[in-house]
């Protein structure tokens, strides 16, 4: 069983990554949870608002539709409402809010393409991963971008994973769970997260590769 | 270590999970091998990219549809 790189905060080591400050886990959440079990609704609500662009998002880039990613949005925080007394608080609250988001989205996805979407079936990892001829991206290939651009860019190219890749990329490296808390959360093994998060961020990287490539932008 | 292992290894490296041992291996063939180095550095990046991507603000009709299902489900307006 591999360790999850995570310090106090529940953050990733900022040696891949640097955390917005948006990003960073902040102290209150607990006491808002705490008094939103309570029964403060107006706890409740900063978390809503808080957290509801980040689990729109998640919704939208699991389900590639609007409307879905609008009700599993709404269906997840009324959930985590109604359930909030069970929470124990034994993960973040993020992360069980995440939890929440992700079963709602992938049943709506199923719903929508029953044939076509089982995120725990067995899937080509391959052997075809090292790819050749890299071009260096220079160090911040992302500011030749305008935000918007950038954001663009982002969507369209997660967009174009198969299910299995996309959401468990969106779950490690977008929304930071663990390897574990990724696998407890679509019912998979953490080998099988691990090859297919592998598989997802090599097909990203090669995706990237058109915009970020030194040559094209020089 | 050579270019087919370290595909093997490369989920573990990237997370930090190895031991030095291996860790170790894996960066003398990076600074020996140029295609190698340059997949675990744009890797890298695409992580950081994605990671530090922030999420667009809710439209207003998002918002309001939001905001109207927790009034019913919380019995108050949102503050």
């Amino acid at each position: 069983m591999s360790t999850p790189k995570m310090n106090a905060t529940g953050e990733k080591s900022p040696q891949t990554r640097a955390p917005l400050p948006s990003q960073v886990v902040k102290e209150d959440e607990p006491i808002l949870v705490a008094a939103a079990k309570a029964g403060d609704i107006s706890a409740f609500e900063t978390l809503v608002s808080r957290y509801e662009r980040k689990i729109f998002r998640l919704a939208q880039n699991i389900t590639q539709n609007r409307e879905d990613a609008e009700d599993v949005m709404q269906e997840a925080f009324l959930k985590a409402y109604e359930h909030l007394s069970g929470f124990q608080g034994n993960s973040r609250f993020y992360t069980w809010l995440v939890r929440i988001a992700v079963n709602q989205a992938l049943m709506k996805l199923r719903k929508r393409r029953p044939n076509q979407v089982s995120i725990d079936e067995d899937v080509n990892t391959g052997n075809d991963l090292i790819p050749r001829e890299i071009e260096d991206w220079g160090p911040s290939p992302e500011e030749r971008y305008k935000q918007s651009e950038l954001a663009g860019i982002l969507n369209s190219t997660i967009a174009d994973l198969d299910p299995p890749f996309r959401i468990v990329f969106q779950l490690r490296d977008i929304e930071e769970l663990s390897t574990e808390e990724t696998a407890e959360a679509l019912g998979l093994s953490v080998p099988a997260v691990k090859s297919r998060l592998l598989r997802a961020r090599l097909k990203l990287r090669q995706k990237l590769d058109r915009y970020f490539r030194r040559s094209e932008n020089q | 270590m050579n270019c087919k292992t370290l595909v093997v290894e490369l989920e573990d490296y990237l997370d930090e999970e190895l031991d030095s041992e291996l860790r170790t291996s894996i960066e003398v063939h990076l600074a020996k091998c140029k295609n190698c180095k340059l997949i675990v550095d744009t890797t890298k990046k695409t992580i950081q990219i994605f990671c530090n991507s922030e999420p667009a603000p809710l439209s207003e009709d998002t918002r309001h549809r939001l905001h109207d299902a927790l009034v019913k489900k919380l019995g108050r307006p949102r503050a």
